[in-house]
């Protein structure tokens, strides 16, 4: 027997109050990843048939450096909040989704770890 | 609670398969497919980046698979879903502040962007060849 009022049992079953904040990251990390992706595309093609050490060089260098990281910053971040509305939208079993979103999470940190330790190594001249 | 999930036997509204499709609908699914693509092919972007971070011979090697026809094919693939999915964005920032909502530009949108996305991928293609080893 549930010795619960009924109040108790409805408390929190609302809105997860957090609005339009996962809307307004989407767009945020959209809005940057214009000019960097754009950015990032400019650097591939020069790079395109250079040698690893003029890529090092070129990854390495500081302004270049910064914006990369920016730039994987933001789309990890965009990424991670794409995917989240992907899996909440056509995984309706709880337990598979709960993992899914969580894995989701690893993944685009690992992706922007990796990213950005490989970039700090090439800078710093490992 | 009568302890039975409240969505256990509701009925499903109607999904994907029974609608006709049109350019819009198409458009819009695109964006997202685009979206989990770029999202697994960032795992490529992390790869290279490891690469020109281990050294010459692990670089060479991984702009060796980039090189050969399956690599450029897959590249190729990746700049048209980044662009398509980067102008479709741009679509959404126009409809976020309100705009293009008109049954005209709507299509007309649509259509631009696909257009769009085709021809900036072939005229990234075209300076990446014509600059090539002029680094
Ligand atoms: C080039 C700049 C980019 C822009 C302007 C952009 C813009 C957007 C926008 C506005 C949305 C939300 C769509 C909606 O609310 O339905 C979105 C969704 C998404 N984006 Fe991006 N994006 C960009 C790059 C990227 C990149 C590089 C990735 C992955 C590596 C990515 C992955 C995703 C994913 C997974 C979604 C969710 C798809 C969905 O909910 O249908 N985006 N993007």
């Amino acid at each position: 027997m549930n010795m619960r009022t009924p109040m108790s049992r409805v408390r929190g079953l609302g809105s997860a109050k957090d609005g339009t904040t996962h809307f307004w990251r989407q767009r945020i990390t959209a809005i940057a990843n214009l000019p960097l992706v754009i950015l990032f595309l400019i650097l591939v093609i020069t790079m395109v048939g250079a040698s690893h050490g003029q890529v090092a060089a070129l990854l390495g260098s500081p302004m270049v450096a910064i914006l990369v990281l920016f730039g994987i910053a933001s789309v990890t971040t965009h990424m991670w909040l794409g995917m989240q509305v992907v899996i909440e939208d056509y995984i309706h079993g709880e337990g598979a989704k709960i993992l899914l979103l969580i894995s989701n999470g690893f993944f685009c940190a690992f992706v922007g770890l990796s990213a950005a330790f490989a970039l700090l190594k090439i800078s710093f001249g490992g | 609670m009568s302890g039975q999930s409240a969505s256990d036997n509701r009925p499903l509204s109607p999904h994907l398969q029974i609608y006709k499709p049109i350019l819009t609908m198409v458009m819009s699914i695109v964006h997202r497919i685009t979206g989990v693509a770029l999202y697994f092919g960032t795992l490529l972007l992390v790869w290279w980046l490891m690469a020109a971070a281990s050294g010459p011979a692990y670089f060479d090697y991984v702009n060796g698979f980039f090189a050969n026809w399956f690599g450029r094919l897959v590249l190729f693939g990746y700049t048209w879903t980044l662009l398509h999915h980067m102008l479709g964005g741009l679509r959404h920032f126009l409809w976020d502040v309100g705009k293009g909502f008109s049954e005209r530009s709507r299509n007309g949108l649509a259509k631009l962007s696909l257009a769009g996305s085709v021809l900036l991928t072939i005229l990234v293609w075209v300076i990446a060849y014509w600059a090539r080893g002029s680094f």
